[in-house]
């Protein structure tokens, strides 16, 4: 038993993770092509950063999912104080509205906010990129918020209350502070959520505006482009190291509070 | 106790879900309804010609291929998966964080970086060719890149964790004595597994069903990047629709069409549950 359980797992994890690591040994091949080792070498490092377009659209990518993060988890944060401290008509369609968010297929998404942007007249570029990344990061930062809440005491609000403090005091002293933790994770969370998508920025971009994805995915689609390799080793580092900060703050709140 | 605070707070959420969650929905239907115009993406008049096309037997087989290569990745998942997720309800308690942490964190690296990782893999002079002709099992590389094959093989690699994650969660609250009382009373494995089992790991396989079913049609670049230059999945059809045709009604009633097929399987799964929440009540 043990040890068919040991093969399995290994044949599954394989799959999952041979290709990620072919990827990463060939951005450090000199091999252009990947295709035997020609010994250990960084050019290609140099070689992303040399190549202007695909280093105008990573920082095009950055700017979106530091502005998309910051903005879905202040916006998380206020759905999840209103889903889970107030009662108001409405709050469980709301709710509902969000977690179809949240199941709805990306390409779905994409289109609909594409019609929408092009009938009220946005331009597509960077602020219908941010606000389609806001929506499709939503539901998650509120939900990793709500989480949070859950284990929140109401009657220290209510005490607040009784000695007069007004409903932003109570926000900005208690709620915010006691929530941090959770705020940084999900920020965390989004980042990483609006770098890695495809689907929705390949609609909703416009032909000046270009982000990393769709720069990655025209320059890979004809073939191997050791530039690429050597970006998307960076990529995998980076969210490895920010899921792993997240996991870390998630796991202090199970302890702290 | 009402305050502006709260007022805000509640008006800038609706207003937000309202305005980027459900009008722009809305605006997709209404777009499958407008007349076509080459020159501009839509003409401002009622018209059912996208649906009709959307029907026309050239279309649809496309669009019915690309439903059964989303229903293939599926099945495939849910006979990788189930064992998986089984094995791992069944490890203790720090083994089993250790395999959830790994299924973690392919999810979320860039899915796109993945799909060109596995390319490279799958290649004719790619490792996995390297290594059968070295093993001796073929002489010639076997073509899988730009194939149905590698399409599938790169929709389960990517959507493999969708199964598991949802089995694992049933799966972690089944009483596995169950399993040792059915043994004791004489019963086989397949008995056992068909009576036991089966039902009550069914609302997690049927999460896990949709939760990879519906977002793998929509998956375009895997498709570009693994099976070629064809329109294999939904979403190429759609891509091409709004991006290259312009043809924005037959591109929404495609995505119309997906949102049915979504929601009859969140139906089935609706109903699916009740039926259980009413069963477990009854004496």
């Amino acid at each position: 038993m043990n040890a068919v359980r040991l093969i399995y797992f290994t044949l599954i994890f394989g799959y999952l993770y041979l290709p990620i690591i072919v990827l990463i040994i060939n951005s450090f091949n000199a091999n252009r092509y990947g295709l035997s080792w020609d010994g250990f070498t960084l050019q290609w490092f140099p070689a992303m950063l040399a190549n202007a377009g695909l280093m105008e659209a990573a920082k095009n990518s950055l700017a979106v999912a530091f502005s998309a993060a910051t903005a879905a988890t202040l916006l998380g944060a206020l759905a999840a104080i209103g889903f889970r401290l107030y009662r108001f008509a409405g709050r469980r369609i709301l709710q509902g509205t969000l977690m179809t968010l949240m199941m709805a297929p990306d390409i779905i998404l994409a289109i609909a906010l594409l019609v929408l942007f092009v009938m009220l007249g946005v331009s597509l570029g960077f602020w219908s990129l941010l606000l389609a990344h806001i929506t499709f990061c939503l539901p998650f930062t509120t939900m990793t918020i709500v989480a949070r809440l859950q284990g929140f005491n109401p009657f220290l609000l209510d005490a607040a209350r009784d000695l007069g403090a007004s409903e932003s005091q109570v926000l900005g002293r208690i709620v915010l502070p006691l929530l941090s933790p959770a705020l940084i994770a999900s920020w965390l969370l989004a980042f990483t959520l609006s770098l890695d998508d495809v689907i929705v920025s390949s609609f909703v971009t416009g032909p000046s505006f270009d982000v990393l994805p769709l720069k990655i995915f025209s320059m890979v689609k004809v073939g191997v482009k050791p530039e690429v390799n050597a970006l998307s080793t960076l990529m995998v580092a980076l969210s490895l190291v920010l899921v792993i900060i997240s996991q870390l703050l998630l796991k202090e709140k199970e302890h702290g509070a | 106790m009402k305050s502006r605070t709260r007022t805000l707070i509640i008006a800038l959420i609706g207003f937000w879900l309202v305005v980027f969650g459900v009008l722009p929905i809305l605006l997709l239907l209404f777009a499958s309804f407008l007349g076509q115009d080459p020159e501009a993406f839509f003409e401002l008049s009622f018209s059912l010609d996208a649906y009709r096309q959307l029907v026309d037997p050239g279309y649809l087989r496309v669009l019915l291929r690309s439903i059964w290569l989303a229903v293939l990745t599926t099945v495939f998942c849910l006979i990788i998966g189930y064992p998986f997720a089984w094995l791992t309800a069944r490890l203790n308690r720090r083994t089993r964080m250790l395999v959830l942490i790994l299924l973690m964190i392919p999810f979320w690296t860039n899915s796109l970086v993945r799909t060109y990782a596995i390319r490279m893999v799958l290649g004719t002079q790619g490792l996995l060719n390297t290594l059968l002709l070295h093993l001796g099992i073929i002489d010639t590389p076997i073509r899988l890149l730009y194939t149905d094959t590698a399409v599938v093989l790169g929709l389960f690699y990517l959507m493999l964790p969708f199964m598991i994650l949802p089995l694992y969660a049933t799966m972690e609250k089944f009483d596995f004595r169950l399993v040792e009382a059915a043994r004791d009373l004489g019963a086989g494995f397949p008995a056992t597994f068909r009576s036991i089992v089966w039902p009550l790991t069914l609302p997690g396989v049927l999460a896990g069903c949709i939760m990879v079913f519906v977002p793998t049609m929509g998956l375009f670049y895997v498709a570009s990047l693994l099976g070629g230059a064809r329109q294999l999945l939904v979403g190429n059809l759609i891509h091409q629709q709004f991006l290259n045709a312009r043809n924005w009604p037959l591109g929404s009633a495609t995505s119309v069409a997906l949102i049915i097929i979504m929601a009859l399987m969140l139906c089935v799964y609706w109903l699916f549950m009740r039926n259980l929440a009413l069963r477990s009540h009854q004496p």
